[in-house]
């Protein structure tokens, strides 16, 4: 594979806890079982946990740490997922790294994992500093994820004026922890007050899904085993959308039904 | 305003919070991506009002200089409603050069 036709990906928020990481091992997944080589490269240095919810923390032997000092090949420091040998994961080194990690360091890893994957999924860490910029270094292109939460949207804010300024593009929206209830009762930024103020296309809209948090338990994403909860389709979804195919989103106003969710949508109704 | 913001108002109830995050986020962002602090803001629009004040007389109370952005751009809006203009209206600069021209 030549490196120019790989997509390396940036996966960022800003703020923490929004579901980047979940999203980039359920999106790792979902494109690995759409047939393309996946690999996932966790940048977060300091707080690594992409090895933890892809089920692979019992196996990795060498990181990222060990490949950048040629202490080992790339290919002895690669886990590969068992059940989709189509995805593997370049382990976090060890967080004293961010001392010295430089993003030449990073550029260096991405490129030779580009020679071996279609796409490259970079996990960043949280925050807009040193961490943050050395994944950015790595990049092409970013997806923002982002919850429908006034201090999320400030902080993708942030990142997406960082990544503006760096010529990363395109970048693209996942709105994640979506509440249809609450939207309708007006309770929650609607998808549209997001999209607007951020000014990104959307990529993806994941509703709020108690699995996710069942699916990390176990170390095994909601994309592997075709599980049919809301998020699983809305990150299969995802992977579909990058590889260009034309997938609608769904209308959070719909995914409800019954006399409430009738009631809840006349009550959103403009009247002057 | 929606129905529900009707039915909140009759009630005396506080009005739905998704519209009261949207505008306190605009605004927010719109300072967050000018990099103006407050202080600079202030006294921004204070030389603006002053300015302007040479030309017209405006309505102060009503008058703001505000932060705008959509789009990702951020744009400075001045609203100054003007109750007149005043005269006359050369401006005190200009006025030397006329009389050096009337003289040579």
């Amino acid at each position: 594979m030549a490196a120019a036709s790989t997509r390396y990906i940036l996966i960022c928020s800003g703020k923490g806890g929004v579901g980047k990481t979940t999203l980039t091992a359920n999106l790792g997944i979902a494109l690995a079982k759409q047939g393309a080589r996946t690999a996932v490269l966790d940048a977060d240095f300091g707080l690594r946990n992409l090895d933890l919810l892809l089920g692979l923390e019992n196996r990795i032997v060498y990181t990222a740490q060990e490949v950048l000092s040629e202490s080992c090949r790339l290919e002895q420091a690669l886990v590969k997922h068992k059940q989709e040998p189509n995805l593997a994961l370049l382990p976090a080194g060890n967080p004293r790294m961010l001392e010295w990690l430089q993003p030449e360091d990073m550029q260096k890893i991405a490129a030779m994992l580009g020679e071996h994957f279609d796409y490259v999924l970079i996990d960043a860490p949280a925050g807009i500093e040193g961490g943050f910029k050395n994944a950015m270094a790595a990049a092409r292109e970013a997806i923002v994820v982002t919850t429908p939460e006034v201090s999320a949207v400030r902080d993708a804010d942030r990142v997406i004026g960082l990544l503006n300024s760096e010529g990363v593009k395109p970048i693209q929206l996942v709105l994640n922890r979506v509440r249809p209830k609450m939207m309708a009762n007006q309770e929650m930024l609607a998808v549209s007050d997001v999209t607007d103020i951020l000014a990104l296309p959307l990529l993806g809209l994941v509703l709020e899904d108690e699995q996710v948090i069942v699916s990390t338990n176990r170390g095994e994403p909601l994309t592997l085993n075709g599980n049919g909860s809301p998020a699983a389709r809305a990150y299969t979804n995802v992977a579909r959308r990058l590889q260009g195919e034309d997938v609608p989103l769904i209308d959070p106003s719909k995914e409800r039904q019954g006399i409430r969710a009738t009631i809840g949508r006349l009550m959103q109704t403009k009247l002057f | 305003m929606t129905l529900r913001d009707v039915i909140n108002k009759l009630l005396g109830r506080q009005p739905a919070s998704a519209n009261t995050a949207k505008e306190r986020l605009q605004l927010v962002l719109a300072h967050d991506r000018s990099d103006l602090n407050p202080e600079l803001l202030q006294q921004m629009r204070r030389e603006i009002l002053e300015v302007v004040s040479r030309y017209v007389e405006i309505d102060l109370e009503e008058g703001d200089v505000t932060l705008e952005t959509e789009d990702r751009v951020t744009a400075l809006v001045a609203n100054l409603p003007i109750r007149r203009a005043k005269l006359p209206p050369p401006p005190a600069e200009a006025a030397p050069a006329l009389e050096a021209n009337a003289n040579s």
